[in-house]
């Protein structure tokens, strides 16, 4: 069968996770959440907590299961990335210069005058962004566009959405996922970070979102639930939404906001707050690299 | 002794703060307004509620909440709903007030505020905050700078742009008291305070701050600081600038308008959004029906903003005083019958200034690169890393 009639995404990279690679994830994803304390403290603002529960996603997807070619950004056949919550881009700058997407150096201009880093993410701006994005809730269905025009050509590419739980709340979110089911896009994967905080205080404080799963699955998706910080759970609920073809799969993945840095971590506080300059910050790192060794010494 | 009319400088019966051009003057934000008239309007009135989509400390509805948690209403992250859900408390009698920031509301929840506050004519009241490009890093998604424009052509709604936190608080106050869809504009950044509770406010009327018959500039918001500072350097030049303050955009003084209009033959607009469609637009609108002069608009000129500091920020759209007396100095010629090049001369400096700050931002920044990033600096040259308290 000629490629450009093939029936939907190519077979994928084996994505099976062996040991060596899981630890190299892992390390990339330490060194990911010590540059967005290093971006947020030059910076002066941002947002701290949900960057930092989302390194090992973002980790997970560029460097382990996304087809993509930092060399060729505009690549056809790219998998597409959306990231719908644009106020993490911190993770996501910090992930697309470590794979090699724009200069590292780039990272110490985030968020000032004349920068690619703008504060939430510009389309066209910097090579790997896929989608402005900011105000919430935007995300999914361009997705789900990017998705139906993917199927509609018979291309092989993917498309991954990282969405906030906080986000659930837009209307639109939930008219996205009503496109989504009825049109089976099987070649959609979205990515909830389901770390329970958003800027007042807890989402189910807030306005409350369980029984998540069940929500998603009466629209008509297939829901994976795993451990967010976990790269191999992550990786593992990955394999099991591509092996779904008949509809698109939401991974509810359960993160630890402001993961890796103790006094952070599940605290809503931090969710729109860098780290001060000096003692908080330095303390952070050192947070962030105990945990490193942690994660090491368990494989060892 | 008789009391001459005042012909030139800044209006004694405005009573603005003393030391108005000072390096002290105090600065506060204008969503501080907005939250201490929340409080003085529900002591009021104990039908007003207070809506909020997840932003409750940054629109300072948290002081509202404070003071009254059973008529605060947390929506979460749904302007949508929150606009309609507004229009029906409305319907019932109470006084909604929904607070988010102005790029999703109104920039989000537009429609349902037209279809069901002002069409509806219900009595909603939208705070849009963090309004204008002074929200600085955030960047562009989150600089409303089209809520003017999107609000003014609104059938029933009032809309309103107050220049500082005192005259944020008398029009959160008169906007409790009118009944009708509102719309008020409030600013993240801290702006000067130069006006005082004598200073005189009415719901659509404009005041003269400064008298002046050369040329007449008309600004909303916090820019109203810099349109004075403009008039006083104008003024060292020997043309004297008559100032006006519009802080009720919808419905506009016109006859205010038309008069400085008559009277002084020349009007800049000074405004923090979209030049098109928004202050300027009005002002536009109204001196062509009524008594067509010369006009330039300072304002966003048909951009997008971008990320950097609120002060770098206004200097490089073009926004301060120094593009505001370019934008008068242009108005006079034409005031006088010389001929003007096409190009807008402020908005062009303006663009030449933003290349120049970029560059010199990004080579500062970049020069500081560490080496685990490329750069030639050590790692714990970071400011992360460093040991001074912040």
């Amino acid at each position: 069968m000629p490629p450009n009639l093939s029936l939907g995404p190519k077979v994928r990279n084996n994505l099976h996770l062996h040991d060596r690679k899981l630890q190299a994830l892992e390390e990339r994803a330490t060194a990911i959440r010590e540059d967005v304390i290093d971006m947020l403290v030059e910076a002066g603002s941002g947002h701290s907590a949900g960057p930092l529960g989302m390194a090992d996603i973002f980790t997970a997807l560029y460097f382990h299961v996304m087809v993509h070619d930092p060399k060729r950004p505009d690549w056809k056949d790219r998998d597409r990335f959306v990231l719908s919550n644009g106020h993490i881009c911190p993770v996501q700058y910090a992930t697309l210069a470590h794979a090699g997407y724009f200069p590292k150096a780039e990272m110490m201009t985030l968020r000032k005058l004349g920068s690619r880093l703008q504060g939430h993410p510009e389309r066209a701006k910097l090579p790997g962004v896929e989608n402005t994005a900011g105000p919430l809730g935007d995300g999914s269905s361009q997705a789900a566009g990017l998705a139906y025009a993917a199927l509609l050509d018979r291309s092989p590419w993917r498309v991954y959405c990282v969405m906030s739980d906080g986000e659930l709340g837009c209307g639109i979110t939930w008219e996205a996922m009503l496109f989504a089911g009825r049109n089976r896009l099987y070649n959609l994967t979205f990515i909830v970070d389901r770390n329970n905080i958003q800027i007042d205080g807890t989402t189910e404080d807030i306005m409350p979102l369980e029984p998540l799963a069940a929500k998603f699955e009466s629209f008509g998706l297939h829901v994976e639930r795993c451990a967010g910080n976990s790269i191999r759970d992550f990786v593992t609920a990955i394999e099991r939404a591509h092996g779904v073809s008949e509809k698109p799969t939401v991974i509810l993945a359960d993160t630890i906001p402001g993961y890796g840095v103790e006094f952070m971590e599940y605290d809503f506080r931090w969710h729109g707050m860098p780290p001060k300059a000096g003692g908080e910050s330095i303390l952070a790192i050192e947070q962030i690299r105990t945990l490193g060794g942690k994660i090491k010494s368990e494989h060892e | 002794m008789a009391i001459k009319k005042q012909s030139t400088g800044i209006s004694r019966e405005a009573y603005l703060v003393r030391d108005l051009f000072g390096k002290n003057i105090e600065q506060k934000p204008t969503r501080d307004g907005y939250g201490l008239g929340l409080v003085d309007a529900g002591k009021l009135d104990e039908n007003i509620v207070v809506l909020c989509a997840d932003l409750t400390e940054s629109t300072r509805s948290l002081w509202f909440k404070e003071k009254f948690p059973e008529r605060f209403v947390q929506i979460g992250v749904s302007e949508q709903s929150m606009a309609a859900i507004a229009a029906g408390m409305a319907m019932a009698g109470k006084v909604p007030f929904i607070s988010s920031y102005a790029a999703f509301s109104p920039g989000r929840n537009w429609e349902q505020i037209r279809t069901t506050a002002a069409l509806s004519d219900n009595n909603v009241k939208i705070a849009g905050a963090h309004a204008g490009v002074s929200v600085g890093p955030d960047g562009a998604t989150h600089q409303m700078v089209e809520d003017i424009a999107i609000m003014r052509v609104l059938p029933n709604m009032i809309v309103m742009s107050p220049c500082d936190s005192v005259e944020a608080k008398k029009a959160t106050m008169a906007g409790a008291k009118i009944v009708g869809p509102t719309y008020i504009r409030f600013a993240r950044e801290k702006s000067p305070v130069f006006t005082t509770a004598k200073t005189p406010f009415k719901l659509g009327r404009a005041e003269t701050f400064r008298f002046g018959d050369d040329l007449t500039i008309i600004a909303t918001g916090p820019l109203l600081y810099e349109a004075l500072v403009a008039a006083e350097q104008l003024s060292r030049r020997g043309i004297e600038a008559r100032v006006l303050n519009v802080h009720t955009i919808k419905p506009l003084d016109a006859k205010a308008i038309a008069l400085a209009a008559k009277e002084t033959g020349a009007i800049v607009t000074v405004e923090e959004a979209q030049a098109a469609g928004g202050l300027g637009g009005a002002v536009c609108e109204t001196v062509a029906a009524n008594c067509p002069v010369p006009v330039e608009r300072v304002g966003m000129p048909d951009r997008f903003g971008e990320s950097g500091e609120p002060n770098q920020l206004l200097e490089a759209f073009g926004l301060t005083a120094p593009y505001i007396a370019m934008a008068a100095e242009r108005v006079l010629r034409r005031k006088r019958g010389e001929k003007v090049e096409a190009i807008l001369p402020f908005v062009a400096a303006a663009e030449d200034k933003i290349v120049e700050m970029r560059a010199a931002v990004m080579k500062e920044a970049l020069g500081r690169a560490p080496r685990k990033w490329g750069g030639k600096k050590s790692d714990l040259s970071l400011k992360s890393r460093t040991k001074k308290l912040a």
